[in-house]
């Protein structure tokens, strides 16, 4: 619809104070960006959607590279989210070297990073939250978080959530979903969710003896003289991607069938708007919304894809707001005898630097991380080269993790998890214990040292591999793809199982893996109960003070197809 | 759900049967799964529709999967579902259990939890009072599991 001008407003903004050099000076960016133009949207009706998702627990302002592959398969490649880069820019007409371009694609990332700042802070968020609550009214603002709020940083992992509890708490959601919410185990999430002034909703977790709800699904609310139903769908398959032994006694899935009844019921308690808060991932919601009647809008998170406007598919309006707290997302509706006949929407890109902080929410984040201070900020070394992980195959942080545990534990190979979260390093930048927790921190740290026969290998690749590229979205998991250290592949995601992972080839002596023969490999966060080793964050922080200065490669040991 | 006593009773049955069928480790081959079924209809042709089989797309634990079967019919003396069997194709064993329904049933709807070897085809057959056959069919995924974020 409005699309276009919303980017012209940015654009411009990039424009007139850059044309494209790269090299801007931080000052004369942010002289010319100000809170008012991230704030600028083209009002609608009378309902405002506010939404942040997959914030990971990070409460101050960061670096997060996006990726430089992401990857769609089948009737999804090409179109958003699938776009990187230069597509992305040229997709959605942004300007290299804009704002917007900064926020969202890896062109010239560090140097726009040097030029922009970082993105996210919660005390940021909360300025913009409050300021569009004032400016809409109160009653006419719904505030949803999407998940994976709870996990991944240090302090959330030493408080177990309760630094992100009470921060969050200042922000007032009206709902919330979760995901690694669950590996905190059921009883701490039911302890928490017991402290919540707002619901935490699942309409596809049941218990696994009678399958009955364990939590509600759907909370009804009067917003801008409308009746709004928010239903909440948790991670589709939390107990694959992550110890099942955590919450034994709960099932999820994508439970389609309940789902629906879910969206008749609130349609048929009289909601004039359907809100799916959803922790499927974006191609899931993207196929759900063909798949499903009656719902308006998902608010989508897990993938942590982040595009700028809402998708329209069908009926039903998908907006993703990406991750880390990098942006809040925002759609506005008009409500006409109990229909939505119009809409505008936007992901609004949390500049910290040109974003006043709400002092409460500094207050509050200053308070749950005094005890830490200390912790926090040690430097345990130092990067000359960029450190991200966001990818669909490698990214420099895992290449070094897996680096780390091939030496650390005498292994021939190493795995590391495909998770999308972990922040940025610039090059340059000294390496703190904080730094180390947003790649690390979670409740199954512990690194194995295992024999895999080559077949084995071949197994696991294939069968990770099958989670990101199965042609039907409601295979996929969310996850990158495992990285592996010590070896390289060739994988052609476009194939089917099974085949996709070809060339697999032991990197120090060149020679193929042997299905027959066995391997020493390292690997952490595995979802098997027991598992024994150090903890990854205790190995990494050994493994960088040796090192004392982080120097990547490029990583050529997996090639695309 | 809402399964008698009398219907558990016959589940746990004729789980025990499938559990001492068992002995030979390989898997079974679309032979052995068409015998089943043709042993089931005794030779009738099963068609879509009516039957509903329920299963996760993919299973959290392979060695306890739900899955529920539910047929449409009006369970009245004249019309109703005698029974459903469920073949799991590519398991050791393919037969995972056979329900047995009467008008007294009230409906045509039973669950239990079966154990998958790997990603296959789960089938289902009703067999109806009016000798007509229905057939369903799921395709469960059984991961290694582990890395989603």
């Amino acid at each position: 619809m409005h699309s276009r001008r919303d980017f012209l407003q940015f654009a411009a903004v990039a424009a007139t104070l850059t044309g494209f050099t790269g090299k801007l000076s931080r000052a004369n960016a942010q002289q010319k960006l100000t809170q008012d133009d991230l704030l600028a949207f083209d009002d609608k009706g009378k309902i405002t959607l506010l939404h942040i998702t997959d914030t990971h627990a990070q409460l101050k302002p960061l670096y997060f590279r996006p990726p430089s592959e992401n990857i769609g398969v089948g009737d999804y490649a090409g179109i958003p989210p699938h776009l990187v880069g230069e597509d992305f820019l040229k997709h959605f007409g942004l300007e290299r070297g804009s704002a917007l371009a900064y926020a969202h694609t890896m062109v010239d990332y560090a140097d726009m990073a040097r030029t922009y700042g970082r993105l996210g802070g919660l005390d940021r968020t909360a300025t913009l939250v409050n300021a569009i609550r004032a400016e809409r009214g109160e009653d006419n603002v719904l505030m949803l978080d999407g998940g994976d709020t709870w996990q991944g940083s240090y302090t959330s992992l030493k408080t177990q959530a309760q630094d992100m509890i009470e921060c969050m708490g200042l922000l007032k959601p009206d709902a919330m979903v979760g995901h690694w919410e669950f590996t905190l185990g059921a009883d701490r999430v039911m302890e928490l969710v017991e402290s919540l002034d707002y619901p935490f909703l699942a309409s596809n977790i049941v218990d696994t003896d009678w399958e009955e709800p364990v939590f509600e699904s759907t909370a009804m609310y009067e917003v801008g003289g409308s009746s709004v139903a928010v239903i909440g769908q948790a991670m589709p398959y939390t107990p694959i991607a992550n110890p099942r032994w955590m919450f034994p006694e709960w099932s999820f899935g994508l439970r389609l069938e309940a789902l629906q009844a879910n969206v008749d019921k609130a349609r048929a308690s009289g909601a004039e708007v359907v809100v799916l808060l959803s922790h499927n991932g974006f191609d899931v919601d993207r196929k759900l919304a063909a798949d499903l009647s009656g719902i308006d809008v998902i608010l989508t998170g897990h993938t942590h894809d982040a595009i700028p406007q809402a998708i329209k598919v069908d009926n039903t309006l998908i907006l993703a707001s990406g991750s880390h707290g990098k942006y809040l997302g925002r759609i506005d509706l008009e409500v006409k005898n109990g229909k939505v006949v119009d809409y505008s929407s936007n992901l609004i890109p949390v500049f910290s630097d040109v974003i006043e902080p709400d002092p409460v929410m500094a207050a509050k984040i200053d308070e749950v991380r005094a005890p830490y201070k200390d912790e926090l900020s040690r430097v345990i070394g130092k990067t000359d080269s960029l450190l991200y992980r966001r990818g669909n195959f490698n990214g420099t942080w895992d290449d070094l993790i897996c680096e780390a545990m091939i030496e650390e534990r005498d292994a021939e190979l190493s795995f590391s998890p495909g998770f999308r979260w972990g922040t940025t390093l610039l090059p340059g930048d000294n390496i703190t214990v904080e730094d180390l927790y947003t790649q690390t921190a979670m409740n199954y740290p512990e690194v194995y040292r295992l024999e895999f026969t080559g077949a084995r290998i071949k197994e696991v690749l294939e069968d990770v591999c099958d989670n990101l590229f199965n042609a039907d979205p409601y295979f996929q998991q969310g996850g990158d793809m495992v990285r592996v250290g010590g070896m390289g592949y060739s994988c052609t995601p476009g194939a089917s199982m099974g085949s996709r992972i070809n060339n697999m080839t032991l990197l120090a002596t060149g020679e193929p893996i042997d299905p027959a023969k066995s391997y020493v490999v390292a690997g952490w966060a595995s979802v098997n109960e027991g598992v024994e080793g150090p903890a990854i964050y205790d190995l990494m922080e050994t493994y960088i003070g040796k090192k004392e200065v982080i120097n990547m490669k490029a990583n050529k040991a997996v090639k695309v197809n | 759900m809402n399964l008698t006593r009398r219907k558990f009773l016959t589940v746990s049955t004729s789980a025990a049967v499938a559990t001492f069928f068992g002995g030979s480790q390989a898997f079974a081959t679309v032979d052995e799964i068409n015998k089943a079924i043709s042993e089931f209809t005794g030779g009738g042709e099963p068609e879509s529709g009516v039957l509903t089989l329920k299963t996760p797309e993919i299973a959290e634990n392979g060695n306890s999967v739900p899955v529920s079967v539910a047929v449409e019919s009006p369970m009245t003396d004249d019309d109703y579902v005698e029974s459903v069997i469920i073949l799991a194709e590519d398991n050791p064993n393919p037969e995972v259990a056979t329900f047995h329904f009467s008008p007294a049933s009230g409906e045509g709807k039973a669950s239990t939890r079966m154990r998958l070897a790997k990603t296959q085809n789960v089938v289902a057959v009703a067999k109806m009072s009016n000798g007509k056959f229905y057939k369903a069919s799921n395709n469960v995924k059984v991961t290694i599991g582990g890395c989603g974020g």
